[in-house]
């Protein structure tokens, strides 16, 4: 079957602005988190936020698309057009209907749409934007991609929360299989607004604690809950055959395998659903945990979700059966960027043989019986398991593989 | 390769809970729309919605449910039952890992959402949003995500999951997702279609800040007209429908009831306007002809076309130039209809509902009008069935949609044993 | 009830169009546009649709729907704006 491979990276993440300074800052344990500077938060529970650095939209964005895009679809443009760059693919020399486009997304573009609800219900309805139609829906970036970039093969919006941008790329691998020469797909989000960020602490799983090098710490007998961030990647995932006919300057890896499943009805007594997930994706590559070199975890940081996915993989790989690890620490959870965003990090890791830290974490509580990379750790790498949950149920795994 | 056949429906409509209530009125070709009665509609522009008379309880939703979910998902989830009854399929003797769900909405939660955010903001004052009057259920409304796990779980499904989401198209691409993977073999059995309860002040507020709905509020129940001359733009509607899919060879071991196989499906986009759509209709027509390919179908054998028809000016010139291209001459001698008269267009569900009003008119060889359609637009000269639904056995349905974010996408029901080409 | 006696200038209607709209590249707006075509500026519907609810507000005044499709140049939309001058409900 035809393989699809990932030419192109774009990522926009906390701790790093840019494929290169991201990766720079991961493989040094350099955190992004820090507290929330977007708006005034302290008056919430929650403070502390992974925001992107240093980003002047006016830098990267056409002055026409300023009044009508959020900070995240702006962020989403801006990996998007580095994605191609890095590929260096002139997609006019691919097919009219060759290249779609397919997209992540958790609550839309928050920000913008709190901005128009506000001029709704404070001053009325001609304060509402001609904009707010589609600026703040879950359908934009995927949109302004497409136009921005002329591309007008199949595309779509895929929403499972935390866990959309394995699913995007997994859906990316259906249309090259269907003969699409290439597919941008990945997800980048950002909700740092108090309309973003009331919805996160109503879930109870937003981490209270001050200190940003404490406050996010998965799989650690500290842990509190999850910081969340913005950001996220955008991955230019290209069928085999066209990234060699055209001599790509880059082959990341192989999308090998991918799967999902929802966790059964509370109250079933049936078991949650990631390990399944992990298993029909590792059945989809043609690979058994063995082969598996390193794992990126959900990594949730709360304590029982914590619990679950360590066992998972006990079952999966036996006790520290296999480094895993969760650079997300160093970025805190992007909704709907934070899967992508593990799944580029988890092709340089491959790129470089190198396995990025758990930040900020010096080893998982005894419980979990998982080997958890909390410094740089070098090792011949052949193939990743990325593993993502979303909200509600959604687990997804995907597995990269170098192909050289 | 694997075919899927459609077994089971489930609907929420304006104008009835339920596929009996639904069928009735499409064929009668009585509307739906009315004077918004969910709130105030004075301050806007546009006044009129096709709105659902939905009591939870009486369709089925215990207490609990009621209060968890947000409209949209009540929806979704009484469809899901109606449709599981209807497809006699009995899940409790199937793998769930096997059985998938997929889920199109459009705007997700947002009538929850604003009720909420008026509250949390103290109706727009504070910017800072309270906290502490936020509800429970607020981040399951924030997340759109959640209405494709509340599907997922009331039907007993544990395989892939996911909302789809491509505005206007998302009834169309929700299914034509659910399709592929029955067809790639990751599924065997998907819960699939879309739900939407769009009906809010925020909405109303979007559509008139662009001129998207009509202004004809004098006459709530004739306001959507497509294709007519005096059409002035679309009126909102709400609703769901959901549909059970399953691998065609064990539907019919099985002796399923088969309304329709689905037999191909496209998407494409315009790369063009986030809202815009340009007159002729190029991506649309790469979409319907992508998906007749697939179903190994000519455009002559089209028996009836379900348009979008959402009643706009430039939308039903847009896809009457998209069948004109894609059909050929045989276009003006083909029924095309938009049922979106009738119901309103419910954004993200509408294309399940057309999906579901095709597979009806398969099984019941009638074919839905269009409502209000007395003065033809002299610019649109195909046969839109006017008024007065027709009697017509058809084999071969194409349904398409139209989506902000250029999204254009198409769907061909068929009968199984068709010929192909 | 608000009216404002005040008349639209090709001064207002490019400043409105920069802060609600943006600025196409390679576009002057402060050169001799004032019959030039709003597609060619590189303002399409949605831009339209936003400036005339700015000055909608910010001048108290009604504008009927149809100056988004008539009015195809900033001279044609000043005109129809100054001359109507219908107070808004």
């Amino acid at each position: 079957m035809t393989a699809a491979v990932v030419t192109g990276l774009g990522i926009t993440a906390p701790n790093g602005l840019g494929t290169e300074e991201f990766w720079k800052a991961t493989l040094a344990g350099e955190s992004g988190l820090g507290p929330v500077t977007r708006f005034d938060a302290a008056q919430y529970p929650s403070r502390i936020a992974g925001e992107v650095p240093g980003y002047v939209a006016e830098d990267h964005i056409p002055s026409r698309l300023m009044p009508q895009t959020d900070h995240m679809t702006r962020l989403a443009l801006t990996a998007a057009d580095w994605a191609l760059k890095d590929a260096g693919i002139d997609t006019e020399e691919l097919p009219e209907y060759g290249i779609g486009v397919v997209t992540a997304a958790s609550g839309g573009a928050v920000e913008f749409g709190q901005r128009e609800l506000q001029n709704l219900w404070s001053k009325g309805k001609e304060y509402v934007s001609a904009y707010q139609s589609f600026a703040w829906f879950y359908a934009v970036n995927t949109g302004q991609i497409s136009i921005r970039h002329k591309l007008r093969g199949p595309s779509g919006v895929l929403l499972t929360e935390q866990a959309g941008g394995i699913d995007a790329i997994g859906h990316a691998r259906r249309h090259i299989r269907k003969g699409f020469p290439a597919v941008i797909a990945g997800g980048v989000d950002a909700a740092i607004c108090p309309w973003g960020w009331v919805p996160q602490i109503a879930s109870g799983l937003m981490s209270t604690v001050d200190d940003p090098t404490r406050a996010y710490l998965p799989f650690a007998a500290e842990a509190s809950g999850y910081v969340p961030g913005e950001g996220g990647a955008i991955l230019l995932v290209e069928e085999a055959g066209s990234a060699g006919a055209r001599s790509a300057a880059h082959v990341y890896g192989e999308i090998a395998g991918y799967a999902a499943t929802l966790d059964p009805a509370p109250g079933t007594g049936r078991p949650p659903g990631l390990r399944r997930a992990a298993e029909n994706a590792l059945a989809d590559a043609g690979i058994t945990p063995g082969d598996v070199d390193v794992v990126f975890a959900d990594a949730s940081g709360v304590p029982d979700l914590d619990r679950a996915e360590a066992q998972a993989l006990t079952e999966l790989f036996g006790p520290a059966g296999v480094p895993v690890t969760a650079p997300k620490t160093m970025t805190g959870r992007l909704l709907a960027g934070g899967a992508a965003l593990d799944a580029a990090t988890a092709l340089l890791a491959l790129r470089d043989g190198v396995i990025p830290p758990t930040a900020h974490v010096t080893a998982p509580a005894p419980e979990h019986t998982i080997d958890l990379v909390t410094e740089a750790r070098e090792a011949d790498l052949r193939t990743a398991l990325v593993l993502a949950r979303g909200h509600g149920g959604f687990n997804a795994a995907l597995v990269v593989r170098r192909t050289a | 390769m694997r075919r899927v056949a459609i077994t089971g429906l489930g609907v929420v409509a304006p104008g009835g809970v339920g596929v009996k209530e639904y069928w009735e009125l499409l064929t009668a070709g009585r509307t739906a729309t009315r004077r918004i009665s969910f709130y105030d509609p004075s301050p806007f522009r546009s006044q009129v919605a096709a709105e659902v008379d939905f009591d939870p309880f009486a369709a089925g939703l215990s207490q609990q449910e009621t209060r968890r979910l947000d409209r949209a998902a009540q929806f979704a989830v009484v469809s899901t039952r109606e449709a599981l009854a209807d497809s006699g399929l009995e899940i409790s003797a199937l793998d769930p890992g096997r059985i998938g769900t997929a889920v199109g909405s459009a705007v997700g939660c947002t009538t929850s959402l604003e009720r909420e955010y008026a509250v949390v903001s103290d109706g727009g004052r504070k910017w800072n949003v309270d906290h502490e009057y936020a509800v429970p259920e607020l981040y399951r409304h924030f997340v759109p995500s959640s209405l494709a796990a509340e599907v997922g779980m009331a039907a007993g499904a544990e395989g892939p999951a996911a909302v789809v989401s491509t505005g206007c198209t998302s009834g169309l691409d929700s299914l034509g997702h659910a399709v592929e993977l029955i067809r790639e073999g990751t599924a065997d059995v998907m819960i699939a279609g879309a739900t939407e309860a769009p009906i809010s002040p925020i909405t109303s507020a979007c559509f008139d800040a662009i001129l998207a709905t009509t202004p004809r509020n004098d006459t709530p129940e004739s306001a959507c007209r497509p294709f007519d001359k005096t059409r002035s733009g679309l009126v909102l509607g709400e609703g769901a429908a959901i549909l059970v899919l399953e691998e065609l060879e064990s539907a019919k071991r099985r002796g399923a009831h088969i309304y329709a196989e689905i037999s191909g499906f496209a998407s494409r986009c315009n790369a063009y306007h986030m809202t815009g759509l340009k007159p002729e209709g190029l991506e649309m027509a790469e979409a319907i002809d992508a998906a007749l390919a697939e179903s190994q179908l000519a455009p002559e054998s089209v028996d009836y076309v379900n348009a979008h028809g959402s009643g706009t000016k430039m939308n039903d010139r847009h896809e009457t130039g998209a069948f004109k291209r894609s059909l050929g001459e045989h276009a003006y001698r083909t029924p095309v209809s938009s049922i979106k008269s009738m119901i309103g267009h419910s954004l993200g569900a509408i294309g399940s509902l057309e999906i579901a009003a095709c597979a009806l008119a398969m099984k019941h060889g009638v074919l839905p009008p269009t409502a209000n359609l007395h003065e033809p637009d002299p610019e649109l000269d195909l046969d839109y069935i006017p008024l007065v639904a027709r009697e017509q056995q058809t084999d071969v349905v194409l349904s398409v949609g139209s989506g902000f974010g250029g999204f254009q996408s198409a769907m061909v029901l068929a009968r199984p044993d068709r010929r192909t080409v | 009830m608000t009216t404002s006696t005040a008349t639209v200038t090709l001064a207002d209607l490019t400043r409105m169009l920069r802060e609600s709209a943006g600025e196409e590249e390679g576009i002057d707006l402060d050169g001799d546009v004032i019959d030039t075509p709003f597609i060619d500026l590189g303002y399409d519907s949605l831009a339209l649709l936003q400036v005339i609810g700015e000055i909608q507000r910010d001048y108290g005044i009604s504008i009927p729907d149809d100056a988004v499709v008539d009015a195809e140049t900033p001279g044609a939309l000043l005109a129809l704006i100054n001359s109507g001058r219908t107070p808004a409900a």
